[in-house]
């Protein structure tokens, strides 16, 4: 399969941190040491689940220069596909697992004279070891993360411990509220933004950011779809000479990787573009899901992100 | 002034654009001589209420025009030196949303937009139109002495008097181009110089 390169390892810790996260760590099976990283970076974890791989990309919360383990803190979602349900129920201390080497979409630019986190929710954890990283070098940052309850606020307790000073912290069952014109109109020049939560607090900064003038090299922002469900689609690989069946549950990529075709990803998301795939003949139309292409992409009919987007139609052919 | 269109070039050639009306917080003019010209195509009363301008004459009479915008600040000095302090503490005590504007020529941008990088603004995101003279920035490579409004190739260096090539190469960091020797395999064997656009 063409992800990054992967890494044997197993599971030496699993932490559960609230009703709805929890923490594992993993070390590599071999003993020997893991490669460094740069907070923000992700890894893919296989997951062996029956006769199906799930493969889900998880972001690296633990320091980035330990390399003696990483660790990943998995929410667990009842309406996804299974993944973190797999995670938070089938996975035991001591379990052998594979992920890949690390890949970083949502890196630090070092750039900046000061670097302004937002945070929702499970988005907290790039910025674990972003925090981290520069904590080393005594970087300039600031955290406002916003969570439903104090119960659920992940690592709120660890943050405002160590750094009492930089972590704000907004519950929303507490009425409380990021007052983002205010935040963003007194940053001095050179501060850079990085926001990772739902799609709607993305959106909400990117735009606020936007029209307050800040340039766009400035805007830093992460958010992995996860593959939704749809109708069954047939689909047939030009270069493979296959012709395959996309079920409901699956997503283009992995019926791709059912059937053994070699397909390339990275993030598994829909945001780092590797998976672009172009498209050579259709008839029907497009579910597109990626922010990786634009719109006039997206209308033009001749590519697809297969890690996300899907299907209605007839016929369509694809340069695989 | 009518503008300079220069020739296609290597990658490394800056290029420059024509100044428009961004949203932002406040908006910073830095412009020489017929770099006015572009200050006065863009400016709206409602940028201009919350705009700062620096201004180098160089000889050229825009200041009252300038003035007559009515911006937040106004500056006139006679050199980028002059004015040099003033940017660094402007840019220092700016938020972000600051919009900066560049015109006039090529050294004048090059240097402001130096500044404003080194204050944390992506090189990108700073906008510039050229107006006036075509006069360039030149660093000798062999000496790294920097000669001020070289308009011909070749030109002698004003630092350790090599004659020197004009080169496209350009360093953001230096704001400057570099200049190489034309003579150094045959000494004395130096075309005639002409303008460097000629
Ligand atoms: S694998 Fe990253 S966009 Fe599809």
């Amino acid at each position: 399969m063409s992800g990054a390169e992967k890494i044997a390892v197993k599971v030496t810790e699993i932490v559960p941190l609230n009703d709805l996260v929890t923490r594992f760590k993993f070390e590599r099976v071999d003993g020997g040491l893991l490669p460094t990283f740069s907070g923000g970076a992700h890894t893919v974890v296989e997951m062996q689940d029956g006769d199906i791989t799930r493969l889900n990309p998880y972001s690296l919360m633990s320091d980035p220069m330990d390399q003696t383990a990483y660790t990943i803190s998995v929410r667990r979602d009842d309406e996804g596909r299974g993944g973190s349900l797999f995670m938070h129920t089938r996975v035991a201390l001591g379990d052998e697992m594979v992920i890949s080497y690390p890949v970083n979409l949502f890196s630090l630019d070092l750039r900046a004279k000061k670097h302004l986190f937002v945070a929702g929710g499970i988005g907290i954890t790039p910025f674990m070891a972003q925090i981290k990283q520069l904590e080393r070098f005594n970087g300039h940052w600031e955290l406002h993360y916003a969570c439903r309850t104090p119960a659920l606020g992940t690592y709120g307790d660890e943050l405002r411990a160590h750094h009492p000073n930089e972590t704000r912290i907004y519950y929303d069952d507490q009425d409380q509220r990021i007052n983002l014109a205010d935040l963003l109109e007194g940053q001095p020049l050179g501060t850079h933004v990085y926001v990772c939560g739902p799609k709607g607090m993305i959106e909400w900064v990117r735009n606020t950011a936007q029209a307050d003038g800040w340039p766009r090299e400035a805007i830093h922002y992460e958010e992995f779809l996860a593959p939704k469900p749809g109708k069954p689609f047939e689909v047939k690989l030009a270069v493979s000479n296959k012709v395959i069946q996309v079920g409901e549950q699956e997503s283009l990529l992995e019926a791709m990787e059912r059937e053994g075709v070699d397909a390339p990803y990275l993030c598994r998301g829909g945001a780092c573009g590797q998976c672009e795939t172009s498209v050579i003949d259709y008839a029907g139309n497009f579910i597109h899901r990626d922010h990786w292409l634009d719109d006039a992409e997206h209308d033009s009919g001749e590519k697809i992100m297969p890690c996300v987007s899907r299907f209605e139609g007839k016929t369509l052919v694809l340069d695989r | 002034m009518s503008k300079f269109t220069f020739p296609e070039s290597i990658r490394s050639r800056p290029v420059y654009g024509t100044l428009a009306p961004r949203a932002g917080s406040a908006h910073l003019f830095v412009a020489d001589a017929h770099g006015a010209e572009a200050i006065l195509d863009v400016a709206t009363p409602e940028i201009m209420a919350k705009g700062h301008i620096i201004y180098l004459p160089k000889g050229e009479g825009f200041g009252d025009k300038l003035r007559a915008l009515n911006p937040a600040s106004f500056y006139a000095g006679p050199s980028f030196a002059a004015a040099e302090a003033r940017l660094h503490r402007m840019l220092k005590d700016a938020k972000m949303g600051l919009q900066v504007y560049l015109a006039g020529t090529e050294g004048l941008m090059g240097q402001a937009q130096l500044a404003a990088t080194d204050a944390g603004i992506p090189h990108t995101a700073i906008q510039t139109e050229h107006r006036g003279s075509t006069a360039r920035r030149m660093q000798c490579v062999h000496c790294k002495g920097i000669t001020e409004d070289v308009e011909i190739d070749p030109f002698q260096c004003s630092h350790c008097g090599l004659n020197l090539f004009v080169r496209d190469h350009y360093s953001r960091r230096l704001a400057a181009y570099q200049a190489v020797c034309i003579d150094a395999e045959d000494p004395g064997n130096v075309p005639a110089s002409k303008g460097i656009y000629e």
